[in-house]
């Protein structure tokens, strides 16, 4: 009978009592993995994947930026004077903390500290919405200077800087145009940036609900060590984000 | 294991009667089906979904075929007819093609074909179908508030500025069913990796796990891109931002890159899965091994992954350099290799194999035929100067329809056809389901041979009116669709009719090799009471032989 292509298997307990419906009394383990290693495994594999479907998305505006950018070098050039600097940095570091706060997160969710994971849950949200805050901040700014695409948008700064006390080099008036792609992009990708990070502080609070309820301190850690994982893809998509729009080559326009 | 070393989930042909248990009445009631985490009954909501929403793109294709009898534009306004030809394309492309295959046969069969219990993410999944609602509801609502009328392709800077129409739902709708293939995709890459049952090594999986696998890559390296092209053209059309304007220093130029670089993939999503079916159709009506079936498992990814690299073939007239085309042109060529190792493989299958002619294999050579027809034509395409004479003509029209409806759909009934049993536990009354298929074969030549014909003498596609010296041809294409969309109506009846009436199918009616067979029709909702143990090959007809041959002597 060795042929048997369905035989006895030494998990034959456990999955024929889910067969029944009666759900095996193991903590969050679902009956259709054979263990819990395997689900867990499976989930931590379904969100690198998920990580790999967003890297394509934000993929196909890096794309874009690279393009344009190689297009309209001058342009983008200026326009990414305009974007402060101090603002960014400050938003790089809370990021990072924010991230570092979100480490520490996976760390006590795995040595079931229940206490210290709900107090990383916390800062990890304060310096995501800092992040946020600041972001706004940046959007007002640019809103005053009339970098907003569209209707509102002034290009004549760009053609004539000096009216303006910019200390630019200044653009004919076909290349000043190219000025909107530039902080087009720069709300698209930012944009699509913080949108995720709501997303992710939208879970947070979600996470830290559970977490206070003690969910995630008896060895189940998949959920945090998950979020950790978009959490960090986000911080990261910012680490490129940064240099790309306010530090490569900007230097004064003379 | 020793002595404990049963077969479990026996047959149960003699006593003929449906297993008291299965997964489409273990629960009760309209909640159950629509909360359900059973990758089975997704599949038959799938199934149910995506035949609606075939059927509303083949009125449209009625519509536009009807217009197309006299050269005078008689039936529709030029701007009404483009919004018929968006929507059949939209609706074909997005809500039937690419979801066709994966999001039914694929979530009913993979998780049993690789020996496990669910997909990795049954909740997931559901979400998947819920979103494949969602987002066909607004494609709907931009049909019903007035229409689209950019083509499938909505090709900037026609979708962005000069056409006043529903782009930024339709544009939302495709969007949201993105996302559900992309979670479909995910789902089954995962499940492959990481559930398949002990023994299931990756040379034992059925080909159709392999080709999904393939699809699933693309699904989910592919699609985000198209999705945030799609965020792009909304934001441009609501907020005016410039990114495809030249007035305002965009390009649309970048739109075609973007597009093509998700929609030249996207024709492999929608035929490999295909393939995947044509394999397991050919292997047990041949009763044999598929040929080469590790040059075909491998020909799949190499499809997937030489996908990505040919998109610009879609855009030598619109100004890509030379230098690039000639590139791409080589590249599209090369992309016809693992196609041409697939057929070539099936066909060897078929030399040495006994043949028997079911439903689901005559199905299954309607798309060899008709598939092969459409991708030489491709390859025609792909020579840089062929292209420029062709392209936008009815030629195109008829390339893309052998491929995707000769190729894809054929696949598509002959699984259902193939799967039915295991789903349902009834058959289907065979001479209908022959007719059927040979409606089907001729309905479809007759609609587009001659749309080869009227492409290469010069009838541009997207008009509704033409010189009346193609008449002849249109009306036999029209014609033909006709008989076409009987050929499509017929199954529609019968496997209806059969859900009730038709013969119980036992387990096994094809003496087929794969684990879906081995276990009831239609399964468990568990789908194994044991976890299987993988000790052969895939097809391997000997040891099913043998293995049948115990169970007469098991079951008591
Ligand atoms: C009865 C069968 C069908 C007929 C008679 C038919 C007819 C047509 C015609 C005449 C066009 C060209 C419109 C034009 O460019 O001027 C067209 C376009 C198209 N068809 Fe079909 N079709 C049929 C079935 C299908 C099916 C089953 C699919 C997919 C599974 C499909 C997918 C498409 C697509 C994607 C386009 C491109 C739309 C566009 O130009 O934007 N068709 N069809
Ligand atoms: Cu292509």
């Amino acid at each position: 009978m060795d042929n048997a292509i369905v035989a006895t298997h030494p998990h034959t307990h456990e999955t024929a009592v889910a067969a029944e419906h009666e759900h095996v009394v193991l903590p969050q383990h679902r009956h259709h993995f054979e263990t819990k290693e395997q689900q867990r495994e499976a989930a931590t594999f379904g969100m690198w994947l998920f990580l790999l479907t967003e890297i394509m998305f934000f993929g196909g505006l890096f794309f874009a930026y690279l393009l344009y950018r190689n297009w309209y070098h001058d342009a983008f050039v200026v326009s990414s004077n305009q974007l402060s600097i101090p603002l960014g940095a400050a938003n790089t570091a809370i990021l990072i903390t924010s991230g570092f706060f979100m480490a520490l997160g996976v760390w006590a969710a795995e040595v079931q500290k229940k206490g210290l994971l709900v107090l990383f849950l916390v800062l990890t949200t304060f310096f995501g919405v800092a992040f946020l805050g600041i972001k706004a901040v940046e959007y007002h700014e640019k809103w005053e200077k009339h970098h907003i695409p569209g209707a509102h948008f002034d290009v004549s700064q760009f053609i004539n800087p000096q009216a303006y006390g910019l200390k630019e080099k200044p653009l004919a008036p076909d290349m000043a145009q190219k000025t909107q792609v530039f902080f087009f992009l720069y709300f698209a990708m930012t944009g699509m940036h913080a949108f995720h990070m709501i997303l992710g502080i939208g879970l947070l609070f979600w996470l830290t609900w559970r977490a206070n309820r003690g969910e995630f301190s008896s060895g189940y850690v998949a959920p945090i060590e998950n979020f950790g994982l978009y959490w960090h893809f986000v911080d990261i998509v910012w680490l490129f984000l940064f240099p790309l729009l306010y530090l490569i080559n900007r230097h004064p326009g003379y | 294991m020793s002595a404990t070393h049963t077969i479990v989930n026996l047959p149960d042909q003699r006593t003929a009667t449906i297993p008291k248990r299965n997964y489409l009445n273990n629960e009760d009631g309209l909640l159950s089906w629509l909360f359900t985490g059973d990758h089975k009954r997704i599949a038959i909501l799938y199934l149910i979904s995506i035949t609606f929403f075939f059927f509303i793109g083949g009125a449209f294709a009625g519509l536009i075929r009807l217009e197309l009898l006299t050269p005078q534009p008689d039936l529709v306004a030029s701007d009404t007819y483009n919004k018929f030809f968006s929507m059949h394309g939209i609706v074909m492309i997005f809500l039937f093609l690419v979801p066709s295959v994966p999001a039914t046969l694929g979530n009913f069969l993979i998780p049993i074909m690789v020996g496990a219990k669910d997909l990795a993410f049954p909740k997931v999944n559901l979400l998947s179908w819920y979103l494949y609602w969602i987002g066909g509801l607004f494609t709907m609502a931009a049909l019903v508030l007035g229409g689209v009328d950019t083509g499938w392709t909505f090709t900037t800077p026609l979708s962005t500025h000069y056409l006043n129409t529903h782009v930024v739902t339709a544009a939302t709708g495709v969007f949201i069913i993105g996302f559900s293939s992309i979670f479909t995709g995910l789902n089954f890459i995962v499940t492959i990796h990481r559930m398949r049952a002990p023994g299931m090594t990756w040379f034992r999986m059925p080909l159709f796990c392999w080709s999904n696998y393939a699809a699933s890559i693309l699904m989910v390296l592919g699609t985000p891109v198209l999705a945030i092209t799609l965020v792009l053209v909304a934001l441009e059309r609501l907020v005016g931002i410039g990114v495809f304007d030249p007035t305002k220093g965009g390009d649309p130029l970048l739109f075609q890159h973007l597009f093509w670089f998700y929609s030249h993939p996207a024709v492999y999503i929608m035929i490999l899965p295909g393939m995947g079916v044509i394999s397991e159709v050919i292997s047990t009506f041949s009763r044999k091994r598929v040929f080469g079936y590790t040059a075909v498992a491998f020909s799949s990814v190499a499809i997937a992954l030489f996908g990505f690299f040919v998109w610009a073939h879609h855009m030598f007239i619109m100004g890509v350099s030379n230098y690039s085309a000639l590139v791409f042109s080589l590249l599209t060529m090369l992309v016809a290799v693992p196609s041409a190792i697939k057929i070539f493989n099936w066909a060897f299958t078929l030399q040495k194999g006994s043949i028997t002619f079911e439903t689901p294999m005559l199905y299954a050579f309607g798309f060899l035929g008709l598939f092969t027809i459409g991708g030489m034509t491709g390859v025609f395409l792909g020579a840089l100067g062929m292209d420029i004479h062709l392209t936008e003509t009815y030629f195109i029209v008829a390339h893309f329809h052998f491929v995707m409806v000769g190729g894809m759909l054929m696949a598509f009934l002959a699984g259902i056809h193939f799967w039915w049993p295991k789903m349902t536990g009834r058959m289907y009354p065979e001479s209908l389901s022959k007719l059927a298929a040979v409606t089907t074969f001729i309905g479809f030549n007759l609609t587009f041979l001659p749309q080869f014909i009227l492409g290469y003498l010069g009838m541009p596609r997207r008009y509704h009116a033409y010189p009346p010296e193609f008449q002849v041809l249109n009306v036999l294409s029209t014609a033909g669709a006709t008989v076409l969309g009987v050929g499509y109506m017929l199954p529609l009846l019968y496997l209806g009719w059969s859900l009730k009436y038709g013969a119980i199918a036992g387990n096994n009616p094809w003496q087929a090799t794969g684990l879906e067979w081995q276990i009831q029709s239609p399964p468990l909702t568990e789908n194994f009471i044991e976890t299987p143990v993988v000790d052969h090959e895939a097809y391997d007809y000997e040891w099913l032989a043998h293995k049948t041959a115990q169970e007469v002597t098991t079951v008591g």
